[in-house]
């Protein structure tokens, strides 16, 4: 096998894989070196399954919560968390194979083991040297992490993180979710409805800390109705931790409570794999944050090594990673692709209901001291949303004063994370709260909601 | 593409102008932004610049001729183009074309002879932007048809819509036009009185001076704590362009031009920074910088310094400041008077900041300071306006938190 390509792609996640098929379009020979699956976190442990798992979930709430109402008793259910995890397995492996198979028609060489990077666009892979005549790009990804420091190391058994969640085989009786962010709300969602008894801890005054106001309030407000225990602004002092349980000393608005569960599930931040890979080595800096530091056209500090994904910093999301491996891409085929609009990346929390959200929070247009107006629509007032019996939510839509730009837009629906786009395509062509309106929506949908909110912020709400 | 040379509204009021020399010849090679010529305008002589590059191919209004803001008065084209449809339209000045073959070109719109643009070309293409930017545009006054698109396929989107010099480079009056809103007042019988017998005793503009030295011990820390964020670093000259420009909102009686028959006032601060380049000084704008933070500064004088010193500035962004900034502190001077640039009516000369022995409460301390000098000219601002501005500032420098209050 040759053993000289013209694009080495460090990591065959969202962001390396898709890099290495648009390098393929662009006719540059190209090898991923992967040290596990193909498709990496997301399709492995990460987005994939555990969306699989969020079916099971909602379908489990519906038929346990909702049936009788709609005409259909199903008299006892029994719930099996073990075969939910293997249907999303199943999910998992076919969507690598996918990727696999994605790879061989693009005729990318994919490379089983761990990648080191050397001096001059050389990657060693056991006793193998692979050398790149154009670019060698790190797309290694994150992995997660716990908190050693409050005695809450992952030991995979009490304290696990959501790479355990995801191949449990029952619900754990009781499970305390550190972190309220998109993963922790998540798998708070999941053990809540295969009947565990979650508690959500989170150190920020409220879930979802960097969505608006509105949907973090929304979304407390279903968790507690669901009887999950939300406590935020909650500071864990101190862990004791067996096999068999954990003991929680969590100091929440000054009081301090005792919490006692069979496991905990770590999902506050992510570590960088980048240790190993050779960035020392070969001169990589990162930048203050510790993510790898880059250039608007994501070069790394090493001639001709460019970086992707997660570790070239924030948001650590699957379809920003993928973006920026078309980008790169490009870049190396010598195209001058447009940069990458990082303030237009739709953020999805995949809880019942979802919560999606592109742009600015209202918060951020105070601070910035943006002139802004904002229209809002809930959805028990949509008429799709009542015959489905999903009614949880809201879509606000956050424009500027004068011109009507569209600075933000947060959804919390059954269905959120398909009815952000029609924002996301509006912002990325700098439509106006206007266009939204303009556009006629059908009846009945929940996207009649949005266009509801557009002509809410223009002082025209019809339906509310 | 060849580029038309119309007779500009150099002033606010001019609408014809006479040529009173042509500084550069039929021939001569001619980048965008030198001066093709002197115009006398109804107030003074003024200068026309070049708005494209190429050759200077044909003169059409000879020194001494006076023709209306808007007509054609020379063409500057490569040295091989063929530029007879550009002339032939001109002749007698009423319009019809009179080449011999019919335009290539589709009319869809009824051919316009008054009005010309002041690039040709590419008139008739649909303009392709998008809807935010068209609402920018539609407010802001701009003509989508001169800006260049930098979105997919070129479209126009918002971001080229808010570099420097928009929409001055859009609008036909590019060297009166990017100032926003102003009010202009008619000086008042003593005014004018004033003005005139301060220029008699002190030459075309009546400067005087005013002085004070600024503890810079808290604008520092400001400074270091907002470095400590990363991003852009922060100067002490951004936050004396800041402060300058926050202070002027509050002053607008010294945030303004004398323009002879009136003062005029202006709404919007655009700080004229004296930068100095190899064989001079030049002075780009910062536009609107009472509603830019201290980063969007920190980044546009950093460009807009390097531009100057690569001699790429556009005329847009060397004209149309409201009040200058002169910085000499980097030289170690410690204190100097800045000549006003006018029509402005203000100018800071800015010393080193350096550490000075200071009295406070009653115990000698080292503190870093720094002298500030303002020229201003007499016909607009008097001793105790100005003195009341240089207040404000020492008060915003000495506590920077003051920007935001």
């Amino acid at each position: 096998m040759s053993k000289t390509f013209d694009v080495i792609i460090l990591g065959g996640g969202p962001a390396g894989y898709v890099c290495a098929i648009r390098c393929a379009q662009l006719g540059l020979n190209a090898a991923v070196i992967e040290r596990e699956k193909l498709g990496g976190v997301c399709v492995n442990v990460g987005c994939i399954p555990s969306k699989a798992l969020l079916h099971s979930a909602h379908m489990a709430h519906v038929v346990q919560h909702d049936a009788k109402l709609l005409g259909i008793d199903v008299g006892q259910v029994k719930l099996d968390y073990g075969v939910a995890m293997k249907r999303s397995r199943q999910v998992s492996e076919q969507n690598s194979k996918g990727v696999g198979f994605l790879m061989k028609k693009h005729k990318v060489t994919v490379v089983s083991g761990t990648g080191v990077l050397q001096e001059g666009r050389r990657v060693q892979v056991g006793n193998d040297v692979y050398t790149a005549a154009k670019a060698v790009v790190l797309a290694t990804g994150t992995r997660v992490k716990g908190i050693p420091q409050i005695g809450l190391d992952i030991n995979k058994t009490s304290v696990i993180s959501s790479d355990e969640a995801l191949f449990l085989d029952q619900a754990p009786k009781s499970l305390a979710v550190v972190g309220a962010g998109a993963v922790g709300m998540e798998f708070a969602d999941i053990f809540n409805a295969f009947g565990s008894e979650v508690t959500v801890i989170e150190a920020l005054p409220r879930v979802l800390p960097v969505e608006d106001t509105e949907s973090s309030a929304t979304l407390a407000r279903v968790f507690k109705k669901r009887k999950i225990k939300v406590l935020v602004g909650a500071t864990i002092k101190s862990a004791k931790v067996t096999a068999k349980k954990v003991t929680l000393d969590v100091a929440v608005s000054g009081k301090s409570e005792t919490i006692e569960v069979e496991k905990v599930l770590m999902a506050a931040g992510r570590a960088l794999n980048i240790e190993g890979v050779g960035l020392d080595t070969t001169g990589i800096q990162l930048d203050e944050r510790g993510f790898v530091k880059v250039d608007e056209l994501l070069r790394t500090t090493a001639d001709g090594v460019y970086c992707i994904g997660d570790i070239a910093g924030p948001p650590m999301l699957a379809h920003k990673g993928s973006r920026e491996g078309v980008f790169v891409a490009e870049v190396i085929a010598g195209q001058s692709p447009r940069q990458i609009r990082y303030d237009n990346i739709p953020s999805v929390t995949y809880c019942h209901p979802e919560v999606a959200s592109i742009g600015f929070t209202e918060d951020q247009c105070k601070e910035q001291q943006i002139d802004y107006k904002v229209g809002r629509f809930p959805f028990t007032a949509n008429g799709r949303a009542r015959a489905a019996n999903e009614t949880d939510g809201f879509v606000k839509i956050i424009c500027d004063t004068k011109y009507g730009e569209i600075l933000g837009a947060h959804i919390v629906a059954s269905h959120a994370s398909e009815l952000i786009h029609e924002l996301a395509v509006a912002r990325a062509n700098e439509y106006t709260i206007e266009e939204i309106e303009l556009a006629v929506h059908a009846h009945p949908t929940l996207s009649e909601a949005v266009a509801e909110a557009a002509l809410d912020a223009m002082g025209r709400v019809m339906h509310a | 593409m060849a580029t038309k040379v119309v007779m500009e509204a150099l002033s606010p009021t001019m609408e014809e102008g006479r040529i009173a020399s042509w500084l550069k010849h039929e021939g001569d090679t001619i980048e965008a932004g030198d001066i093709l010529a002197e115009v006398e305008t109804d107030k003074a002589i003024m200068e026309l610049q070049a708005r494209g590059h190429g050759v200077l191919r044909k003169i059409l209004l000879a020194e001494g001729g006076t023709t209306e803001v808007g007509s054609l008065v020379a063409v500057i084209a490569a040295e091989d183009e063929d530029i007879a449809d550009l002339l032939a339209g001109t002749a007698g000045g009423t319009g019809t074309a009179e080449s011999s073959e019919p335009p290539a070109a589709p009319t869809r719109e009824p051919p316009a002879a008054a009005a010309p643009p002041p690039v040709a070309g590419g008139a008739t293409a649909r303009v392709k932007a998008s809807p935010l930017a068209r609402r920018l545009a539609a407010e802001r006054g701009v003509d989508l048809a001169a800006v260049t698109g930098s979105g997919p396929g070129g479209r126009i989107v918002k971001r080229d819509l808010e570099g420097p010099g928009m929409p001055a480079a859009a609008t036909p009056q590019p060297l009166v036009s990017p100032i926003g809103s102003y009010e202009d007042v008619v000086p008042s019988q003593l005014r004018k009185t004033i003005a005139r017998r301060l220029v008699q005793s002190l030459g075309p503009i009546p400067h005087f001076f005013l002085t004070t030295e600024v503890d810079m011990e808290r604008a520092a820390e400001a400074r270091a704590s907002l470095n400590a964020l990363g991003d852009a670093k922060i100067s002490f000259n951004d936050i004396i362009v800041k402060v300058t420009a926050a202070a002027l909102q509050q002053h607008r009686e010294c945030n303004a031009w004398w323009q002879d028959d009136v003062i005029r006032y202006f709404n919007e601060v655009h700080i004229s920074m004296a930068v100095a380049i190899e064989d001079g000084l030049i002075t780009p704008v910062v536009r609107n910088a009472h509603a830019k933070s201290l980063r969007e500064i920190a980044v546009e004088t950093r460009a807009l310094a390097e531009r100057a010193r690569e001699r790429k500035l556009t005329p847009e962004e060397y004209t149309g400041g409201t009040f200058s900034i002169s910085n000499l502190g980097m030289f170690g001077i410690d204190e100097f008077t800045a000549v006003i640039n006018p029509p402005e009516a203000g100018i800071l000369a800015i010393g080193a900041i350096a550490e000075k022995a200071v009295i406070q409460d009653g115990a000698v301390t080292a503190r870093r300071r720094m002298r500030v000098t303002m020229s201003c000219d007499h016909r607009v601002i008097d001793g105790a306006t100005g003195a009341r501005f240089m207040q404000t500032l020492t008060r915003m420098l000495e506590n920077p938190l003051a920007i935001v209050w």
